[in-house]
C-alpha cells in the first residue's frame, strides 16, 4: 500500500510541473503588457518602467519562473490589482464558503442519487425505473443558473421561506446547495443504475440468489457494496464538477466564495488573483483525485498489489 | 449482392436499415430528433417567421406578461421575448455545433494516432487528456476566455477544448481495437498508406461512438456556453444568445418573471432534447455503451 502511495505521489509531480509552468505563462499570454495593466491605463511610460522592475518582469523568463515559484511556496501569490490586498488574503477569506457549499451539495446529491439509482436499477423496466430515469436525464439538462432562479423567485421572494442570497446562517445554504447538487445527484442517479445492474449479472449474485439468501440481502449485501466501488470513483469526479459549478452558482446567490471571486477578477482582468484561484481550483483537483485513487486501493486489492 | 427470391420479399440488412429499425423503436429519441429538427428550422427561418423584430423596443409595452400579442411576453425595452428566443436559436445551435466539431475533428485525430502508433506519442496525447479531462470544463473555459477575451467566438474555442480528451479517448480505444482486424491487415498487406489505413479503415469503424458522444456533448456545449453568457464572459447584452436574456432578466425576477422563464425553458429543452437523442442513439448504435 505504501509503495503504491508513493508511486501516486510521484506521478503528480509532473502534472504540478506542467500546471506552474501554464499558470505562470497565463500573464504572458494575455494581450498587453503586464507591467501596463498594474500601473493602470492613465500611468506615463515612467511609472511603467518602474513597475516592470519592480515585479521583475524585465528579467529573463526562466528566472521569472524560478521566482514565481519560490514565492507560491512560501504562500505569496502577489496583490490583487483591485483591492491592493493580499491575494493569499482575498482566497483565505473565501475557501471556507465555498468548502461548505461543495461538501453539503455533494453530500445530498450522493445520497438521493443513490436511493434512485438503485429504486430504477431494482424496479428495472418498471415505472419506477423510467420515472427515476427521466428525472436523471431531466436534472442533467437543468441549466443551474435557470434553476437558482426559479428556486430563488418561488421559496424566496413568493414564499418567503429563505434568503434571496448572501451567507451566514443555515438558510443561506439550502437553496444554493440544491441548485449545485440537482446536476451531479442526476449524474450519480444513472451511474449507481447502470453499475448496479451491471454487478447484478455476476455470477456470485446467481450463486447467493441459488442458495436462498434474501432478495434484500443479495441487493445490500452482494450487489451495492460491489458497485459502491466505481461510484466512489464518480463521487470523486463529480467534485471537479461541483467546484466548476460552484462559480456560476456562487453567482446566482451572490455567494461570497471562490467562484464569484473568480468571474469578478476575470471581468477586471485582476491577473494575480485568477493565476491563484486557477493554481487553487487545480490542485484541489489532483487531491480529490489521489484520494480518490486511495480510497479505490483501499477496497479494491486488485489494484494494490498490481 | 445476389437477390434470391426468399431475400427480395425482405429488406436487405445494411447497417443504416439496421440502424433505423432500432432507433424507430425508441420513441423519446425519436421525439427529441423531430424537435431538434423544428428547432434548427426555427433557427434559419427566424428573420421570416418571428412575430416581431428582436431588437426593435416598443416603450409602450414595457415588461408585459404572456398574452396573445407576446406568446412570452415582452422585456424592459418593450422587445417581444419569443422573437428573441427564435433568433436566440440560431446562435445557440451554432456555437454548439462549431464547438462540438472542432472539438471532435482535433480529439479523432489525436485519438487515431494515439491509437495506431501507441508508444511514446500514445503516452502524451494520453497524459495531456488525462490532465484536461480532470479539470472542470468550466473552468478550463474560464481560463481561455481570460486569456481570449470576453465573447461568443472566444467561447467556441473555449468550449472546443474540452471536447478533445473525450473525443480522443474514445477514438483511441476503438483504434486499439480495430487496427488488429483481420481487414486492416489485409489493406496494409497490400500497401495501403498509414494515413488512408486509418481515415478509410478504421475510423468507419469508430464512428457509431462518435455519433453518439456527438450528440451529447452537443447538449453539453449548449449548457456550458450559456453558463459563460449568463455570468457575463460570453456573448453580451443586445445579442438575443439565451444565457445573456437570463443574465438581463435576472433583476426582474419577482416583479416579471417570464424574463428568464421562457429563455431558460429554450436552453433546458434543447439540451434535453439532445441528451435524449444521445441515449436512443447509444442504444440503437452502440450497445456495449449502454451497459445494460
Amino acid at each position: 500500500m505504501l509503495r503504491y502511495l508513493v508511486q501516486r505521489l510521484i506521478g503528480i509531480l509532473p502534472v504540478l510541473l506542467l500546471i506552474s509552468v501554464l499558470v505562470f505563462a497565463f500573464v504572458h499570454l494575455l494581450p498587453g503588457d503586464p507591467a501596463r495593466l498594474v500601473a493602470g491605463q492613465d500611468a506615463t511610460e515612467q511609472d511603467v518602467a518602474v513597475v516592470r522592475t519592480a515585479l521583475g518582469l524585465d528579467r529573463p523568463l526562466w528566472e521569472q519562473y524560478i521566482t514565481y515559484v519560490g514565492n507560491v511556496l512560501q504562500g505569496d501569490f502577489g496583490t490583487s490589482l483591485k483591492t491592493r490586498r493580499a491575494v493569499s488574503d482575498e482566497i483565505g477569506e473565501r475557501f471556507m464558503p465555498t468548502f461548505w457549499l461543495t461538501v453539503i451539495s455533494m453530500a445530498w446529491a450522493t445520497v438521493f442519487g443513490l436511493v434512485i439509482g438503485v429504486s430504477s436499477a431494482v424496479r428495472r423496466g418498471r415505472w419506477q425505473d423510467h420515472g427515476g430515469m427521466l428525472v436523471a436525464v431531466s436534472g442533467i439538462s437543468l441549466p443551474s443558473f435557470w434553476l437558482g432562479l426559479l428556486l430563488i423567485d418561488w421559496f424566496s421572494v413568493r414564499l418567503g421561506w429563505f434568503p434571496t442570497s448572501g451567507y451566514g446562517t443555515w438558510a443561506h445554504f439550502v437553496l444554493p446547495s440544491i441548485t449545485l447538487g440537482a446536476g451531479v445527484a442526476a449524474v450519480m442517479a444513472r451511474f449507481t443504475r447502470s453499475s448496479f445492474i451491471e454487478i447484478a449479472r455476476e455470477d456470485y449474485v446467481r450463486t447467493a440468489r441459488a442458495k436462498g439468501v434474501f432478495e434484500r440481502l443479495v441487493v445490500w449485501k452482494h450487489v451495492l457494496r460491489n458497485a459502491l466501488i466505481p461510484i466512489i470513483t464518480m463521487v470523486g469526479l463529480q467534485f471537479g464538477f461541483l467546484l466548476g459549478g460552484s462559480i456560476v452558482v456562487e453567482t446566482v446567490f451572490a455567494w461570497p466564495g471562490l467562484g464569484r471571486l473568480l468571474v469578478d477578477s476575470v471581468s477586471f482582468r485582476d491577473y494575480p488573483v485568477i493565476q491563484a484561484e486557477i493554481l487553487l481550483f487545480s490542485l484541489e483537483f489532483i487531491l480529490i483525485n489521489l484520494l480518490v485513487d486511495v480510497l479505490y486501493a483501499l477496497v479494491n486489492p486488485e489494484i494494490r498489489y498490481r | 449482392m445476389s437477390s434470391s427470391s426468399t431475400l427480395a420479399s425482405e429488406s436487405i440488412r445494411t447497417p443504416w436499415s439496421e440502424f433505423w429499425r432500432k432507433f424507430r423503436r425508441q420513441k423519446v429519441a425519436v421525439a427529441a430528433g423531430v424537435f431538434l429538427i423544428l428547432l434548427v428550422l426555427v433557427a434559419l427561418l427566424a428573420p421570416w417567421i418571428a412575430p416581431y423584430d428582436p431588437a426593435a423596443p416598443d416603450y409602450e409595452h414595457v415588461l408585459e406578461g404572456p398574452s396573445w400579442l407576446h406568446w412570452a411576453g415582452t422585456d424592459d425595452y418593450g422587445r417581444d421575448i419569443l422573437s428573441r428566443i427564435m433568433h436566440g436559436a440560431g446562435i445557440s445551435l451554432m456555437v454548439g455545433f462549431l464547438a462540438v466539431t472542432i472539438g471532435g475533428i482535433v480529439g479523432i485525430m489525436l485519438g487515431l494516432i494515439s491509437g495506431f502508433y501507441e508508444g511514446w506519442m500514445d503516452r502524451v496525447i494520453m497524459r495531456i487528456c488525462d490532465v484536461l479531462l480532470a479539470f472542470p470544463g468550466i473552468l478550463l473555459a474560464i481560463g481561455i476566455v481570460a486569456i481570449l477575451g470576453p465573447g461568443i467566438e472566444n467561447v467556441i474555442w473555449a468550449v472546443a477544448v474540452f471536447s478533445i480528451p473525450v473525443f480522443a479517448r474514445l477514438v483511441r480505444g476503438s483504434t486499439l481495437a480495430l487496427k488488429r482486424a483481420v481487414y486492416v491487415d489485409a489493406a496494409r498487406a497490400i500497401g495501403v498508406r498509414n494515413a488512408i489505413l486509418m481515415a478509410r479503415h478504421i475510423l468507419p469503424g469508430a464512428l457509431p461512438s462518435v455519433i453518439v458522444y456527438f450528440s451529447m456533448r452537443f447538449g453539453t456545449s449548449i449548457l456550458t456556453a450559456a453558463s459563460l453568457s449568463f455570468i457575463g464572459l460570453g456573448a453580451q447584452p443586445p445579442t438575443p444568445e439565451w444565457g445573456a436574456m437570463l443574465s438581463a432578466g435576472r433583476s426582474f425576477i419577482g416583479v416579471a418573471d417570464h424574463l428568464t422563464f421562457f429563455p431558460g425553458l429554450a436552453i433546458f429543452l434543447t439540451v434535453l432534447a439532445f441528451n435524449l437523442l444521445g441515449d436512443g442513439l447509444r442504444d440503437a448504435l452502440d450497445p456495449k455503451l449502454s451497459q445494460v
